[in-house]
């Protein structure tokens, strides 16, 4: 039965976190959304105002709170900026799960979540029937950007989109088990949908490091999603079936670290796995508990296992590059030297930072797709820092910006390559 | 009926996408920083301009509706909380620097521009922008101007006040009033900026602002001095002044500030000193030098041992120890409650040593740091404000600090304003000729009462 007191109810066990907001407001300097909209509702202290609201049984809206909640890019921006330290993204992310649960699931996200998402092995074969007809629905719209435009009226809107891979990597390299070389350090490689898919030349650059480093690889065949988009629509069901569908291939005694290439799986398995694991049996949970210690982003590793030398210095001349930092391993888990470093050891180029490089590009997952006018308003931002940085390349580890990016400086017509660090420094190796 | 005609006529002045009238972006707009409990506004305006700012003061007052201006709604008196029948005017949109003048070293801003903002673009002009509230990062401009807010740099450089040099506003029926102007000196009409500031919100709506700036001072320098006693540091604040050296900021910390900041940063703070003094002298290189080694002399000789930063970095590692102050003692406790009772500097250890016996009496844990230099204080509570009893025991001990402020010469409030939370006290501090006369200019200027009711001066 949906009743204000029943959610009232269910949300009381957020209590204890939302009552260390002490409603400061500073949140307000870093929330790249509410620098777009000037809206309380938008920024974190408004948010959580929201819900302490619905608790308290102040507001009877549900629906309301939930649309709003859902207008986040779940940056971590304003937990990491937060002067009381409120562990803001796990508030959001168990508040969507409990209003998800509370209000269910449109028809269409029954379908994409339940239907596609979560069986695996479907959401593939799916995929690669859809591949050779994008060739007719969408028209190349640039390059060196590898953006396309849809030729028809599209529900993609003005976006210049990328299209699927002709093969996936999980078709290029459906699974991986070499031993460890002179590094004598084993990790698992955890692709992510976004590098399989859109950006398997990622996944193979990545290889192509650990190989070069002599560091053993278990890639797991038929990988799930790291479960992102289901958490952030507060879908816990597709969450978990995903995240035991990992589970059985992610044996964390196999390996030294957990990598991936991409700053959202590593900041989902890292941080949000062991906090939404509550369903899960005690072996479980304690196997999520050892992933998420071990998961690293693959320039984090190299640089903490010291097989890239540290020091940020490059060699004079070279090509200039500029780096944009993604919200998820700059504001979920710190990582802002390492992939700088990695691009210093890269040969032939020369780091040379933008304005507010980690300033959120916009992406936000689904957020992108629900919002898209503001989340290409805060694009043409980061656009306008890269084109002033004069570069003509710029690097991230983060699939999900690089799709934005490319958008944004396809729609603008900006002769400007975005690339993954690990391409980068893989191209150096040769 | 009148409610939904009047929903469509600020829609057609402002634009629908302005005006907002749903329960979930209402609740958001009914709280302040102060943590009290919020009131819901009837209805929230976001003007784009500012002409529909004055429109829309026009509105409020041809139906006698109640209005709030909204900054950034960092006050921590509980001043931005609106009138349930009432509506909030938010400023996000007004966030423009309209000028800055390098020949005549001004600037003239929309009161949505953020505090920090300023001084950045007026940094980027080589000038300089001095009031820096310890929100300056989201405080918006309006704001410091109706709250009169101080800052670290408050002893040597002053306080907002100081730096309004002329200002536009709309009274309570919409018409743009103007006083002051571009020019250092003016004395054409009354002063009404003088009136203005600091007024809270109840005696005019904030449009353009101008604004002081100087030249950036050329060099400064920096120190820790760490005391056994706290009647040495406080001595230490006395002799430095005596000696005629202005220090741009003369920062404070309690032991019980120095330890909760050591714990949550481990920036190396000792753990057992009574208190600190955080000392930085700036201007001219040459008389920076000379200062600054007088100073350190003048701590040494009141028993402190002194470290100065020998650079950049370790300038900023003594003030990122004082910013850690809130957010350290913050995660003490689910909240805190943030007090500014000020008193004359001479009377800190008399202020400290009364702090001490409130904590105790009221079974509370009250951290204190603060501007030392003027001697403005901040006692900073941490409980559960879930707790009715917790509740009580912390207003008990805020009318107390109250008391010993006043009856050591102090004032209510440095910096915050008296808001909400502090008007209750205010004849104890003024006498009730003074309230009176306030309340007469009041409802002379605003005969309906629409402007931020009950704030500042009650009624
Ligand atoms: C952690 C923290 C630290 C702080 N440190 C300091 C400090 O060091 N020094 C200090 O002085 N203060 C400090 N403050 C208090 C607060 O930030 C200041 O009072 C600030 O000036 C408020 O600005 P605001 O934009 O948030 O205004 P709001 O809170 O939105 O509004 C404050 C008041 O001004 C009125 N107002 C706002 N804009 C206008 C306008 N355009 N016209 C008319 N009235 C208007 C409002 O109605 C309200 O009464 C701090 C607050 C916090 C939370
Ligand atoms: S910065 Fe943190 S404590 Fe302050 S309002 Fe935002 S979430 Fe709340
Ligand atoms: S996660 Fe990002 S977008 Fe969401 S409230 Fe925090 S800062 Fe704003």
């Amino acid at each position: 039965m949906a009743s204000p007191r029943r959610l009232a109810a269910l949300l009381a066990e957020l209590e204890d976190q939302l009552i260390t907001c002490m409603r400061c407001g500073f949140c307000q300097a870093v929330c790249p959304l509410y620098g777009q909209t000037g809206r309380e509702a938008d920024v974190a202290r408004g948010k959580l105002a929201l819900l302490d609201g619905l608790a308290q049984e102040m507001l009877r809206d549900a629906a309301g709170v939930q649309e709003r909640l859902q207008r986040c890019l779940l940056c971590g921006a304003c937990a990491a900026h937060c002067p009381s330290g409120v562990k803001v993204l796990d508030i959001f992310l168990k508040a969507r799960a409990l209003l998800t649960g509370y209000l269910g699931l449109s028809p269409l996200q029954k379908l994409v979540f339940r239907g596609l998402l979560s069986r695996p092995a479907r959401f593939n074969r799916l995929l690669a029937l859809a591949s050779p007809w994008q060739a007719i629905l969408a028209r190349p719209a640039d390059e060196l950007l590898g953006t396309s435009c849809s030729r028809l009226v599209s529900p993609f809107g003005p976006r210049h989109f990328r299209c699927l891979a002709p093969e996936p990597l999980h078709r290029q390299t459906p699974e991986l088990h070499t031993a460890p070389g002179a590094s004598g350090l084993r990790v698992g490689f955890f692709v992510g949908c976004l590098i399989d898919k859109l950006y398997p030349a990622v996944g193979q650059a990545a290889l192509k490091v650990l190989a070069h480093h002599g560091v053993g690889v278990e890639l797991p065949a038929l990988q799930a999603c790291c479960g992102i988009p289901a958490l952030s629509a507060g879908e816990s069901l597709t969450f978990h079936r995903l995240l035991a569908h990992n589970l059985a291939r992610f044996r964390p005694e196999r390996f030294d670290y957990l990598l991936t290439a991409c700053a959202t799986c590593a900041a989902t398995i890292r941080r949000m796995w062991p906090l939404m694991g509550r369903d899960l049996t005690a072996a479980q949970q304690a196997q999520v508990r050892a992933l998420a210690a071990k998961t690293r982003d693959v320039s984090q590793f190299l640089v903490e296992t010291g097989l890239v030398a540290g020091g940020l210095a490059a060699a004079d001349g070279g090509r200039p590059l500029t780096y944009h930092d993604p919200c998820h391993l700059h504001n979920s888990l710190d990582v802002t030297s390492q992939p700088r470093q990695v691009l210093a050891a890269s040969p032939g180029w020369r780091l040379k930072e933008m304005a507010a490089p980690d300033s959120c590009c916009g992406m936000g997952g689904s957020f992108s797709l629900h919002h898209y006018e503001l989340s290409a308003a805060m694009g043409r931002r980061k656009l306008a820092n890269i084109k002033a940085s004069g570069c003509q390349t710029v690097a991230t580890s983060c699939p999900a910006c690089m799709l934005h990016i490319s958008d944004m400086l396809s729609q603008a017509g900006e002769r400007v390559a975005v690339r993954h660090v690990l391409e980068i420094y893989a191209e150096g190796l040769d | 009926m009148r409610d939904q005609a009047l929903i469509k006529k600020f829609a057609d002045i402002l634009g629908v996408e302005s005006v907002f009238t749903q329960e979930s972006d209402l609740l958001t707009y009914s709280y302040d920083a102060a943590g009290l409990p919020g009131q819901a506004p009837w209805l929230a305006l976001r003007p784009q301009t500012l002409e529909h700012l004055g429109r829309a003061v026009k509105v409020c007052h041809e139906e006698g509706l109640p209005l709030t201006v909204r900054g950034a709604g960092t006050n921590l008196s509980g001043g931005a909380i609106p009138r349930p029948d009432g509506v909030v005017l938010l400023t996000s949109a007004l966030k423009r620097i309209i000028e800055i003048n390098q020949a005549d070293m001004y600037a003239v801003v929309e009161p949505g521009v953020v505090t920090a903002q300023l001084f950045a673009a007026t940094l980027a002009h080589g000038l300089f922008y001095p009031p820096d509230p310890g929100s300056q990062a989201v405080s918006t401009l309006g704001g410091n101007v109706a709250e009169n807010s101080g800052g670290l740099r408050g002893l040597k450089y002053g306080v907002t006040r100081d730096y309004v040099m002329g200002l536009s506003f709309f009274d309570s029926e919409g018409n743009l009033v103007h006083t002051g102007a571009r020019t250092v000196k003016c004395v054409t009409g009354y002063n009404l900026a003088g009136l203005m500031v600091g007024s809270e919100g109840t005696l005019g709506v904030f449009g353009r602002i101008i604004l002081k700036l100087i030249p950036p001072p050329a060099a400064a320098k920096a120190m820790v001095a760490v005391y056994e006693r706290m009647q040495d540091a406080s001595e230490t604040v006395a002799a430095i002044i005596a000696a005629r050296i202005l220090p741009a900021t003369l920062e404070f910390m309690d032991n019980f500030t120095i330890r909760t900041v050591e714990d949550y940063s481990r920036a190396g703070l000792p753990r057992e000193a009574a208190a600190l003094l955080l000392i930085e002298v700036d201007g001219h290189p040459a008389q920076v030098e000379e200062e600054a080694a007088r100073v350190q002399e003048i701590c040494r000789q009141h028993g402190a041992r002194v470290q100065m930063a020998q650079d950049a970095a370790q300038r900023d590692k003594i003030w990122e120890a004082r910013r850690a102050a809130i957010p350290a003692l913050a995660r003490l406790k689910p909240s805190i409650w943030l007090e500014d009772a000020t008193v004359p500097r001479s009377q800190i250890p008399a202020m400290i040593a009364a702090l001490t016996e409130i904590a105790a009496k009221c079974q509370l844990t009250i951290g204190t740091f603060g501007h030392a230099g003027d001697g403005n204080l901040h006692p900073t509570i941490v409980y559960d404000k879930r707790d009715p009893d917790q509740r009580q025991r912390v207003a008990a001990a805020v009318e107390a600090i109250f008391e010993r402020a006043l009856t050591l010469g102090g004032t209510l409030s440095g910096e915050h304003g008296l808001g909400l939370t502090k008007v209750r006290f205010l004849a104890d501090e003024v006498g009730p000729a003074t309230i009176a006369w306030s309340r007469r200019l009041k409802a002379a200027l605003d005969p309906k009462g629409i402007l931020n009711p009950g704030k500042a001066i009650g009624g």
